[in-house]
């Protein structure tokens, strides 16, 4: 008898199996599901067709859009912002590295150090997010503004010199606020996965002659992956898109593609080109996620 | 036989050490702090009365914008509006994403995968696209942007939430809790009412809190699809150039503080039961 | 303590199982089972992990559904009814006590969801009867592992099944708690009088407990019987091996002489009686448990003038007892007893149980002994099965091919 078909010897108690394989249990998951599904399909997969479909329309606001096959609105958005998308993207890669380099000492503070604090600290990781995202991002102008002491200080260490003396409305103040905005969504993930890692893997690592940053570098790193894997989706994708950082901190010579795609839907009115740019990005994220599925599969993602 | 032992406890390397070890604790005090920083700035302007129409230098204490909330022409609108989006956004994406919750962890049906990408995506994606791809589709059908597109689009990114809150909490429910009160006479809805559902009950709560937070907050996604209405964060973008009231940050203070005192409040009541 | 009829109205309503049979895809975890047990008593269901225990008393219970056979109680079919349905009761090996509800309510689930009303005076009985009075208020995290075994105890039993199935239940609790509950289960379904049907892997617990044992492995049942019928009169030799320790020796049958049996073990003449062999051709093992072997130093065993006790009336008409001599190769002193491995002429080593009476005279490795033990102790099983099925399977059930499950 083949030993892969045996029950495990430790099964803890099994689902139980209905009495009947009854038609009423074969539907009750489609039954369940139906409601949500289908909101998500007519309210996400149909606007992202209608998007895609919108990116390849001509015409004006006055004129009405027809559905003309412009493939070239594709090749025009990329050629005329490929500096916002760079930038976009550019930003969102420092802010998501910075995001790490900061939120993992506190993961993982919380998840071995913590003890009994640890739900408060959860608390604190979660509780700045209670306050209105702008009006967090508005605080920073506070802090960041030139008579401030953050500026103040920074001039007098002669830090300031390279950005013409000041710190708001600066490349510097986007990336700043992007990587504060997204820190939670960095750590969480973070520490959802240090908490699942056995702490006695690093006792037995140092046990075998390992320094506490080998133990790290060999054990704790590579086994919380999956946590920085997830933390930097979620940090690096909603960056990538995001504007308000630069519309608030930044200046008019720094935009990026999501101001781009703002303004043409809202400000200058150009449906297709501004559908266009959207779907290159949707795109750009899908692939990435392709890719991290790829390698870790379907049911951590939800 | 008693060796010389190396001498790995001098004062010196006991510091190090212990530097060392509670570096990464000095981190995260440290990174919290930070994230601390902009609500305190938040919360001390509230008390600003600023010299001009920009609430960035403190000039003066002041409990009258704390007095006086409303005084900012279409702010408080703007907050009723929010309310009532989040609250009916919050009902509807709780009881969606629950059912899908409990259809994910229950059951194996076909078509599993596909749907935990249907979920999941809504979350990775920009808030731009989102936003935009809405909006495509309601000017293609010819709708009028107002409260209703609002709702909707608020209600399509808090499921996704929804369904990861609840999930996680009903993973964590022992089976044999459900068989137990089978065998204890207890028929299908019975076992649901009485044992599955007051166990889920936090998950869910959590979500729905997590889905009204999400709700009211949202900027980029309402300023697409709202037409004419003016949501709260939508006020703030549109008054933020031309200078914020300090009641903008009365009420942020505000949200932060209810916000923080439910969740202690919950903490409270979780600790009188035993984990 | 007498209890009310039950709820079908039935006394002296068995249990029966018939034919009962699981699979999973081409798995059978439960290959065809047939046994009763008869009301009121204990009846233990014990076996190794992964060989159908479970499974079975799940079908017992309802949580799972059988592929085949019957499931009865008394003259009520019950194998098509739903878990909510039955007349029966689990104790779950997890105890699965509602975390949300405090003792009382735990305890008064079953009695609720009948429609009972009244549940105060039956929860406080219960209670009192698991010996915690008092505890009702408090939530099942509060409680120790022995606390919370006990309530999951009174909350099945209030409800008076037909019969009272517990899995496993004492898996949890460290040893000494573990014979302590022994005794107190054993206790209360005396007591209570309720058909109590317990799953173990452990085989001291089922034989401490239980009126009935049965054996099972690989989803099927070995043997049944009392516990004394089984130790001493094993059927198979996954049974001899599980239940305690036996040694097993390859022998042929030499001749029958009226009820004795004569065979030839490695060259050993052993004699038996004949009703106590299973060996179905002239293959066999000859099986003797380690406590029935007397050792003794030397080539020759001593002669009743030395005062040795062993040697029944029975082997003085049968030109002594049966023995074979051998060299001790290992001697663990245990306090009670020492055991002795001692290695055969033929290379084999048995294992002998020597019970330290106060004897000074404790062998060594090396020396030369002379092991003996009364015909009367002997048994025989068929050769054509594993020489060492059931042995030490707690080990090898962790490994993907264990020793002794066979394919």
């Amino acid at each position: 008898m083949s030993a892969v078909a045996q029950i495990p010897a430790s099964v803890p108690t099994p689902p139980p199996e209905p009495a009947e394989a009854g038609t009423t249990r074969r539907f009750t998951p489609y039954l369940l599901l139906l409601p949500g599904v289908l909101w998500l399909v007519l309210f996400f997969l149909v606007p992202m067709i209608t998007l895609a479909s919108t990116s390849l329309q001509t015409g004006s606001l006055e004129q009405g859009y027809q559905l003309t096959w412009r493939w070239a609105n594709y090749t025009d958005a990329l050629g005329t912002y490929r500096e916002q998308f760079f930038r976009a993207f550019l930003y969102a890669a420092i802010a998501t590295l910075l995001a790490l380099i900061i939120s993992y000492p506190l993961a993982y503070t919380i998840a071995f150090k913590a003890g009994r604090w640890r739900n408060v600290m959860l608390l604190l990781v979660i509780a700045p997010f209670f306050t209105s995202f702008l009006i967090r991002t508005i605080a920073w102008k506070t802090i960041l503004s030139d008579t401030g002491f953050v500026a103040d200080v920074m001039r007098g260490l002669g830090l300031l010199n390279l950005s013409d003396g000041r710190l708001l409305n600066t490349t510097f103040a986007v990336v700043a606020g992007l990587t504060y905005n997204f820190l939670p969504f960095m750590t969480l993930p973070l520490y959802a996965s240090l908490e699942r890692m056995d702490p006695r893997l690093i006792e037995a690592a140092e046990d075998l002659y390992s320094s506490p940053f080998t133990a790290f570098r060999k054990v704790t790193f590579p086994l919380s992956m999956p946590g920085v894997v997830a933390g930097t989706l979620l940090t690096f994708i909603p960056a990538a898109g995001d504007f308000i950082n630069r519309r608030l901190l930044g200046n008019p010579q720094n935009t990026v593609i999501g101001d781009v795609i703002d303004s043409r839907f809202h400000v200058i009115v150009d449906y297709p080109t501004a559908a266009a740019l959207s779907f290159v990005l949707m795109i750009a994220i899908v692939i990435l996620v392709f890719a991290y599925i790829k390698r870790a599969g379907t049911e951590e993602l939800v | 036989m008693a060796g010389a032992l190396p001498s790995r406890t001098r004062w010196d390397r006991r510091l190090l050490r212990w530097v060392r070890e509670h570096l990464v604790v000095f981190a995260a005090i440290a990174a919290l702090f930070y994230m601390f920083l902009p609500i305190a700035i938040v919360l001390l302007f509230s008390f600003n009365n600023p010299a001009g129409k920009f609430n960035f230098t403190f000039t003066k204490f002041t409990w009258d914008n704390w007095l006086h909330p409303c005084r900012p022409a279409g702010m408080c609108e703007a907050v009723g509006v929010s309310l009532k989006l989040g609250l009916l956004a919050t009902l509807l994406s709780t009881i969606l994403g629950t059912l899908v919750a409990f259809a994910l962890v229950r059951y194996r049906f076909r078509g599993r995968n596909a749907t935990n990408m249907l979920i999941f995506l809504p979350m990775a994606t920009p808030e731009v696209v989102l936003g935009s791809s809405l909006l495509a589709l309601f000017i293609n059908i010819g709708a009028t942007q107002g409260f209703q597109t609002i709702l909707i689009a608020h209600v399509l990114f808090c499921v996704s939430f929804v369904v990861v809150t609840v999930k996680a909490r009903i993973a964590t429910l022992d089976p044999a809790l459900e068989q137990a009160a089978m065998d204890l006479y207890a028929g299908p809805f019975q076992t649901f009412r009485r044992v599955t559902l007051p166990l889920v009950m936090p998950g869910i709560v959590a979500g729905a809190l997590l889905a009204f937070s999400l709700s009211f907050d949202d900027f980029i996604i309402t300023n697409f699809n709202a037409g004419t209405t003016v949501t709260f964060p939508m006020y703030v973008w549109g008054i933020s150039l031309r200078g914020v009231p300090p009641q903008v940050n009365v009420i942020g203070s505000l949200m932060f503080l209810v916000a923080l005192a439910l969740v202690l409040v919950g903490q409270l009541f979780r600790r009188s039961r035993p984990a | 303590m007498t209890i009310s009829t039950s709820s079908a109205g039935q006394t002296g309503a068995d249990l029966h199982l018939a034919g009962l049979t699981k699979r999973f895809g081409t798995f059978s975890a439960v290959d065809d089972v047939s046994l009763t047990v008869p009301q009121g008593s204990f009846f233990a269901l014990v076996g190794p992990s992964g060989c159908g225990k479970t499974t079975t008393l799940r079908m017992i219970a309802g949580l799972e559904y059988p592929t085949a056979g019957r499931i009865g109680i008394g003259d009520d079919d019950i194998t098509d009814r739903k878990p909510y349905k039955r007349p029966v009761n689990t104790v779950f090996q997890s105890y699965a006590l509602f975390p949300h509800l405090d003792i009382f309510e735990n305890v008064a689930f079953g009695l609720r969801r009948r429609g009972v009303r009244n549940v105060r005076s039956q929860v406080d009985e219960m209670l009192a009867l698991v010996q915690l009075e008092g505890y009702g208020r408090r939530r099942p995290a509060w409680l120790s592992g022995g606390q919370q075994q006990r309530v999951a105890l009174a909350r099945a039993i209030i409800n008076r099944p037909q019969v009272l199935l517990l899995d496993e239940p004492l898996g949890a609790l460290d040893l000494k708690l573990r014979r302590q509950m022994q005794i107190e289960l054993k206790r209360i379904q005396t007591e209570v009088g309720l058909t109590f049907v317990h799953v173990t892997h452990d085989q001291e617990e089922a034989m401490t407990m239980a009126d009935t044992i049965a054996v099972m492995n690989q989803g099927r049942i070995e043997q049944i019987g009392s516990p004394g019928e089984l130790y001493d009169s094993p059927a198979t030799t996954f049974v001899a091996n599980f239940l305690g320790q036996s040694n097993l020796i390859r022998a042929t049958v030499a001749a029958q002489q009226q009820d004795r049996l004569l065979l030839d073990a490695q060259g050993v003449r052993v004699t038996m009686l004949a009703a106590r062999s299973q060996a179905r051709t002239k293959n066999a093992y000859v099986g003797v448990r380690p406590e029935k072997i007397r050792i003794s130093r030397g080539t020759s065993p001593p002669s009743a003038a030395d005062g040795e006790t062993g040697l029944s009336s029975m082997d003085s008409s049968m030109n002594g007892g049966n023995q074979l001599p051998g060299v001790v190769t290992d001697s663990s002193y245990i306090g009670v007893s020492t055991q002795y491995l001692v290695r055969t002429a033929w290379g084999q080593e048995l294992m002998v149980f020597s019970q330290n009476t106060g004897g000074d005279d404790r062998l060594s490795p090396g020396d030369d002994v002379v092991l003996h033990w009364d015909p009367a102790h002997t048994f025989a099983l068929d050769a054509t099965e594993a020489i060492d099925a059931g042995v030490e399977l707690e080990e090898t059930a962790e490994r993907p091919d264990p020793v002794g499950a066979g394919s």
